[in-house]
């Protein structure tokens, strides 16, 4: 068992960074930048996360596999703490992330000209051709951080991650 | 103050919950399966949203206040939403428009308040806001793929616009604990307009006066508990369970 004296915010990272998101299992929870801390109270573990979308149904399941990944490696005590502000943003995905985003088949969020700009105004990438040729489908996809693309060369339909 | 704060972030939280609602019984009806996903998704954003605020207003109102007793124990005069997130859904026209409403509107709304005194509000406001720049991108885009589409689809939109205008002055005409805890709403009238009349000039619709010389009656009251009859079918649905079979959990 971990004890007190034994506990140190680095450990905790590394276990952090063995934890999947829930809907895009390629992803860590810190390849999401949905970590924003680790604090500890004494022998009380504390993990700050912030939502990715407010209605994102993952994140009670994102908070139970914290607990699970920490009891699991001895630490008695956790507490999952859940902050707003500052807002979450896609400019947190590490590098990383993105990559694994693209080789999953996922094109990976990409700075647009305007947060209300429509589609159109922009081109989103081919994650499997890489052509710049796409069109925008459904601005809602699968889960509410993705958007439904086609590729206009390829002709494969892939999913956004889209900028937030 | 704190009553009026309170009795803002209900409203704040009721007219989300109840056009989440309304979004939400599209779900498996849409008219293609990626528009049945885009409406549900809206229809998530929005109960998050709600979900937020009803979480404030419980560590506001304190005692046993939970976000559920506010959405689920509550009844139809106690509800502050504003009368156009209640209205029926309609066809698609009259749904895409309602939207496009209330998203144009609620942009402005959380770009003022994300700047505002109450730092849990401005939170919330600061996270919600770019959910809503989606809501209003994509219904901007069915207003005028409707307005200027087919003469049916044109047709169906001046209905649409029968239907929903008359409750949309109520969005600027602020009550007391609007602007008591957060501030005049008549404020965001014009920038609203500029919205309006940018997505319909593109649409080829008429855009109507929004009070003042030749404007349509205002219906008005939502925000203080006196609604359309529509409210009291919908908290039917929504609370049956807990109603029936209270405190049940799944």
């Amino acid at each position: 068992m971990v004890t007190a004296t034994t506990i140190s915010t680095q450990a905790v990272w590394q276990i952090l960074e063995q934890v999947a998101d829930p809907e895009i299992p390629v992803l860590t929870i810190s390849d999401m930048g949905i970590v924003r801390d680790v604090k500890l109270n004494g022998d009380e573990v504390e993990v700050i996360i912030t939502p990715t979308y407010t209605g994102c149904p993952a994140m009670d399941m994102i908070a139970m596999q914290i607990k699970m990944a920490l009891l699991e490696n001895g630490y008695p005590k956790i507490k999952v703490t859940s902050v707003l502000s500052p807002a979450w943003s896609t400019d947190w995905m590490t590098e990383e992330g993105k990559r694994k985003l693209k080789d999953y088949g996922i094109a990976p969020p990409q700075p647009e000209p305007g947060r209300f700009e429509r589609p159109g105004s922009f081109h989103v990438q081919c994650p499997l051709c890489n052509s710049s040729n796409t069109k925008c489908i459904s601005e809602f996809g699968s889960t509410a951080c993705k958007a439904l693309y086609q590729c206009n060369d390829c002709k494969e339909p892939f999913d956004y991650f889209k900028c937030h | 103050m704190k009553s009026s704060l309170i009795d803002y972030t209900l409203h704040l939280a009721d007219s989300n919950l109840i056009l989440a609602q309304r979004n939400a019984e599209w779900c498996g009806h849409g008219p293609v399966l990626e528009q049945d996903i885009a409406i549900t998704n809206i229809s998530l954003d929005l109960l998050g949203q709600s979900r937020n605020f009803y979480q404030y207003a419980a560590t506001l109102i304190g005692h046993e206040a939970t976000e559920d007793s506010l959405a689920y124990l509550r009844t139809e005069r106690e509800f502050k939403n504003c009368l156009l997130a209640e209205q029926p859904n309609g066809d698609w026209a009259q749904t895409v428009l309602r939207q496009f409403f209330f998203s144009a509107y609620q942009s402005l709304l959380y770009e003022k308040l994300q700047t505002g005194n109450d730092e849990q509000i401005a939170a919330i406001a600061a996270k919600a806001l770019k959910e809503v720049a989606y809501h209003q991108r994509w219904s901007s885009e069915w207003v005028i793929r409707l307005g200027d589409g087919t003469e049916e689809s044109h047709d169906r939109m001046l209905k649409a616009m029968d239907e929903l205008w008359r409750y949309t002055g109520e969005l600027f005409i602020a009550a007391d604990f609007e602007l008591q805890a957060g501030f005049d709403v008549a404020l965001l009238k014009e920038g609203w307009m500029k919205k309006v009349t940018s997505v319909f000039e593109e649409a080829t619709l008429p855009i109507p006066p929004l009070g003042g010389g030749g404007a349509v009656f205002m219906q008005t009251g939502g925000k203080t508990g006196v609604h359309t009859e529509h409210l009291g079918y919908i908290l039917t649905e929504l609370q049956y369970l807990q109603r029936a079979y209270p405190n049940a959990q799944w």
